[in-house]
C-alpha cells in the first residue's frame, strides 16, 4: 500500500479530475508529485456536490459541463499509476457516480487502474457493508472523514473502518480556504490519536504554508483542496501544472 | 421480511429504511446532528405534551381537521366514480406544507434552537417556515432557486413579509434541488446552532419518516371521514407526488387496505426526454436507484450517475428524486405511480376552477388532472379522493401567462 508521508508533515493534493481538461489534470498531478506531494486525491467530479464550497463546486460544473466521467477519471488514474509508481493515488467521489457504475464493479475498476484508496464524502461508516467488502476484495484502502461534530463513539468506528490513513475535517462547514487553522483541528485529532495508529491527514481550508506548518505540529499530514482548485481556475491551462509545482514546492517552508 | 409485509405494516419502517431505500448518505459533519435529532423526535413523538401541543395548534392555529368535499359537479361532469377531495387547500398558509413545518418547528423550539433554515421549492414549504418561525419567535432562512423565485414570486414576498430571509441559489438549475444542497451546505457550516427543516419525505434519516408522521393527519382524517360520509373507504386515492410528502400523508394510513389503490402523480413536463420532465418512475427516461441529498431512490441522472436537469410547470414537483418510501411502494406495487403532462395539469386548473369554484395549486392539479381521466373509467358506485395538497393563489403569475387571461371570454378550451 503505497500511501506514504515521507516527509512531516506530508501532503495531500485534490484535484477535480477534468478541471479544466483531463490532459491537464494529468500534468498538473505529476507536477504535484514531483514537487512533494505524497497523495494525490482525483476528484470526480458531481453534479451536486453538497460538502463542497463554491471553488470546488464551480470546478465540479465546469468538469461536469465538458462530460467527464467516472470511467475517464479511471482513465486519467491508471496514467498516473503507470507514470509515478510509487505516489499514493486515491479516488475521491460522491457516491452517485459509483452507485451508477455498481459498487463492486468500481473497486474492481479502481484497482486494476491502480488506485490505493477510495474516499467517498457522502458514504458513513455504518452504510459500508457491501462498499467495504468490495474495498477488501481488491486490497483498497477505504478512507472515511472524521469530523470535529462526530463523537468519540463514530471516531472508533471510522478509524477501524479506515486505511491508509484517517481524514480530519479542520472545521464545521464545508470545502474552502481560511484565515487560521481553527483549534477544532487539533482537538479533534488529539481524540483521533487515541483510536488508531493510522497517519491523520487534516483537510478544509488548509492553503498555504504557514497552515502546513501548523497542521504539521499535531497531524500527519495536510490536504490542500480549494486552495489548489483555485490557483487552477486562475491560471492559464498549459501554465497550470508549474504553477501548482511551484505552490506545492513551496508548502513546506 | 419480504417488501410486501413492510408495506402492509405501516409501523415496520425501521432505522430508515424503507425497503431497500432510504438510510444516511451525508458528510460526517452532519451525522451527529441526524443521531441528536433522531432521539430528540422519538421522544417527542411519544411525549403525550408535544403531541397535545402539535394538535391544539392544528386545530385552532391552522384549521384542521379539512374538509372532505364531495364535488358533486365534476363528479356529475365526468359521469363516473364520486370524486372526493381532501381540502389541505384550506389550511393556514394555503397547503399541507404546515402540517410538516409546525410538528418540526415545535421539535426545533424543543431542541433549543433558535436558528432555522429550510429549502422550497414552489414558496409552500417556505412560507410554511416562515410562518412557524414568526410565530416561535425563530431566526428563519430559507434557501430558494432563482429560477423558482421567479415563478413563485408571490411567495417570496410572503416570506419575506413574515420576517424570513430569502436566500437565491443560481446554481445548477436553479430549483428545488439546488436549494436543498445549499440549506445542506448551511447545515453543515452551522451545524450546532441551525435545525434543518426538510420540507419533504426525503433525505438522511429520520426526516422521511418524520415528514411522513407529521403528515399521516392527512390520512387518519381523511379515512374516518369516508367512513362517515360514505361508509366505506375510497375506491383509490389520487396525489401528486414531488419529493412526496404530501402524497405519503394521504396514502399512509390506507397501507393496509389492499383494496385502496393508491396512485401518486409525478409531472410530465413538456415530455419522455430527460431534462423535460421529473417522473422518476416514468418506464422510458425515468430515474434509476440512486443517491441523492442524502437518501437512496429513484433519481432522474444520465449514464454516468450525474443528476438530470428536470422541468415542470409546478416548482413544487420539479425535483430529480423522490421520497424513498415511494420507491418502496413502487417495487412492491402497493402504490403506482403515473405522470401529468404541464398542459393536462393546466387545464384541470381550468376545470376544478370553473366546475367547482376551487382554484388548485398546479401541483395539486396533477393529481387532479389524473382523477379527470381515471373518473369517467370508473363505476357510479366507486368514489375516488383527490388529496389537493394546496392552492393556486400562489400561481397566478403562471396561470396569467400561460392561459392568457386578458380577455373576458373563457379561455379553457386554448389549453
Amino acid at each position: 500500500m503505497p500511501i506514504e508521508f515521507r516527509k512531516k508533515p506530508g501532503i495531500v493534493a485534490y484535484l477535480t479530475a477534468g478541471d479544466p481538461d483531463l490532459a491537464t489534470t494529468r500534468d498538473i498531478a505529476l507536477a504535484a508529485i514531483d514537487n512533494g506531494a505524497d497523495v494525490i486525491e482525483l476528484g470526480v467530479p458531481f453534479s451536486d456536490p453538497l460538502a463542497d464550497g463554491p471553488v470546488i463546486q464551480r470546478a465540479s460544473e465546469r468538469s461536469v459541463a465538458q462530460g467527464t466521467t467516472l470511467t475517464d477519471v479511471l482513465g486519467i488514474a491508471k496514467e498516473l499509476r503507470a507514470a509515478r509508481p510509487a505516489c499514493g493515488l486515491v479516488l475521491f467521489s460522491y457516491l452517485n457516480p459509483v452507485v451508477r457504475m455498481g459498487m463492486k464493479t468500481f473497486c474492481a475498476k479502481a484497482a486494476e487502474a491502480g488506485a490505493d484508496g477510495v474516499l467517498l464524502t457522502d458514504m458513513i461508516v455504518e452504510e459500508g457493508g457491501e462498499y467495504l467488502e468490495a474495498m477488501h476484495v481488491h486490497k483498497l484502502a477505504p478512507i472515511f472523514l472524521a469530523a470535529p461534530t462526530s463523537p468519540d463513539a463514530r471516531l472508533k468506528a471510522i478509524a477501524a473502518a479506515s486505511q491508509g490513513f484517517v481524514y480530519a475535517i479542520s472545521r464545521v462547514g464545508i470545502t474552502g480556504t481560511q484565515q487560521n487553522v481553527a483549534g477544532d483541528a487539533a482537538e479533534l485529532v488529539s481524540r483521533l490519536r487515541k483510536f488508531t495508529k493510522l497517519p491523520i491527514a487534516v483537510g478544509f481550508g488548509i492553503s498555504n504554508a504557514e497552515h502546513v506548518k501548523a497542521v504539521g505540529e499535531f497531524a500527519d499530514a495536510a490536504i490542500i483542496g480549494s486552495a489548489l482548485v483555485a490557483l487552477i481556475e486562475k491560471s492559464d491551462p498549459a501554465e497550470a501544472p508549474a504553477a501548482v509545482g511551484r505552490f506545492i514546492a513551496g508548502l513546506r517552508g | 421480511m419480504s417488501t410486501s409485509d413492510v408495506v402492509n405494516s405501516p409501523s415496520a419502517a425501521v432505522a430508515g429504511r424503507f425497503g431497500i431505500y432510504g438510510g444516511r448518505y451525508v458528510p460526517e459533519t452532519l451525522m451527529a446532528a441526524l443521531e441528536e435529532l433522531e432521539v430528540a423526535y422519538a421522544q417527542a413523538k411519544d411525549d403525550p405534551a408535544f403531541q397535545a401541543e402539535l394538535s391544539d395548534l392544528l386545530h385552532h392555529y391552522c384549521g384542521r381537521p379539512t374538509p372532505l368535499y364531495f364535488a358533486k359537479r365534476l363528479s356529475e361532469q365526468l359521469g363516473g366514480a364520486k370524486i372526493y377531495l381532501k381540502r389541505e387547500d384550506l389550511l393556514h398558509t394555503g397547503a399541507h406544507k404546515i402540517n410538516n413545518a409546525l410538528g418540526q418547528g415545535l421539535l426545533a423550539r424543543r431542541m433549543g434552537k433558535q436558528r432555522i433554515i429550510a429549502e422550497t421549492g414552489a414558496g409552500q414549504h417556505g412560507v410554511a417556515t416562515a410562518t412557524v418561525c414568526a410565530l416561535f419567535g425563530l431566526e428563519c432562512v430559507i434557501y430558494m432557486g432563482e429560477e423558482d423565485m421567479r415563478r413563485q414570486e408571490l411567495n417570496v414576498y410572503r416570506m419575506r413579509l413574515l420576517g424570513a430571509e430569502v436566500r437565491g441559489v443560481s446554481a445548477g438549475s436553479a430549483t428545488l434541488k439546488d436549494a436543498i444542497s445549499e440549506a445542506m451546505r448551511d447545515w453543515v457550516t452551522n451545524v450546532r446552532t441551525t435545525y434543518y427543516i426538510l420540507g419533504s419525505a426525503l433525505g438522511a434519516h429520520p426526516y422521511p419518516t418524520m415528514v411522513r408522521d407529521f403528515h399521516r393527519v392527512i390520512s387518519l382524517e381523511a379515512k374516518a371521514q369516508m367512513l362517515e360520509q360514505e361508509g366505506k373507504l375510497p375506491t383509490a386515492i389520487v396525489a401528486c407526488v414531488g419529493g412526496g410528502s404530501n402524497a405519503i400523508g394521504a396514502f399512509y394510513e390506507f397501507l393496509p387496505d389492499a383494496n385502496v389503490q393508491l396512485i401518486g402523480v409525478e409531472a410530465g413536463g413538456r415530455g419522455t426526454a430527460l431534462g423535460q420532465h421529473a417522473a422518476r418512475f416514468q418506464k422510458i427516461g425515468g430515474g434509476v436507484p440512486g443517491v441523492l441529498q442524502g437518501t437512496y431512490s429513484y433519481v432522474l441522472q444520465d449514464d454516468a450517475g450525474q443528476i438530470s436537469l428536470t422541468h415542470s410547470v409546478s416548482a413544487g414537483l420539479d425535483y430529480a428524486s423522490v421520497g424513498p418510501e415511494h420507491a418502496m411502494l413502487h417495487d412492491s406495487g402497493r402504490a403506482s405511480y403515473v405522470s401529468c403532462s404541464d398542459d393536462a395539469a393546466l387545464k384541470a386548473t381550468v376545470t376544478l376552477a370553473r366546475t367547482e369554484g376551487i382554484l388548485p395549486a398546479l401541483e395539486s392539479a396533477h393529481a387532479v388532472a389524473e382523477a379527470i381521466r381515471l373518473a369517467p373509467t370508473m363505476a357510479k358506485t366507486d368514489v375516488l379522493m383527490v388529496n389537493l395538497s394546496g392552492r393556486g393563489d400562489k400561481d397566478m403569475g403562471i396561470l396569467a401567462r400561460e392561459l392568457d387571461l386578458k380577455g373576458a371570454g373563457a379561455n379553457a378550451d386554448r389549453v
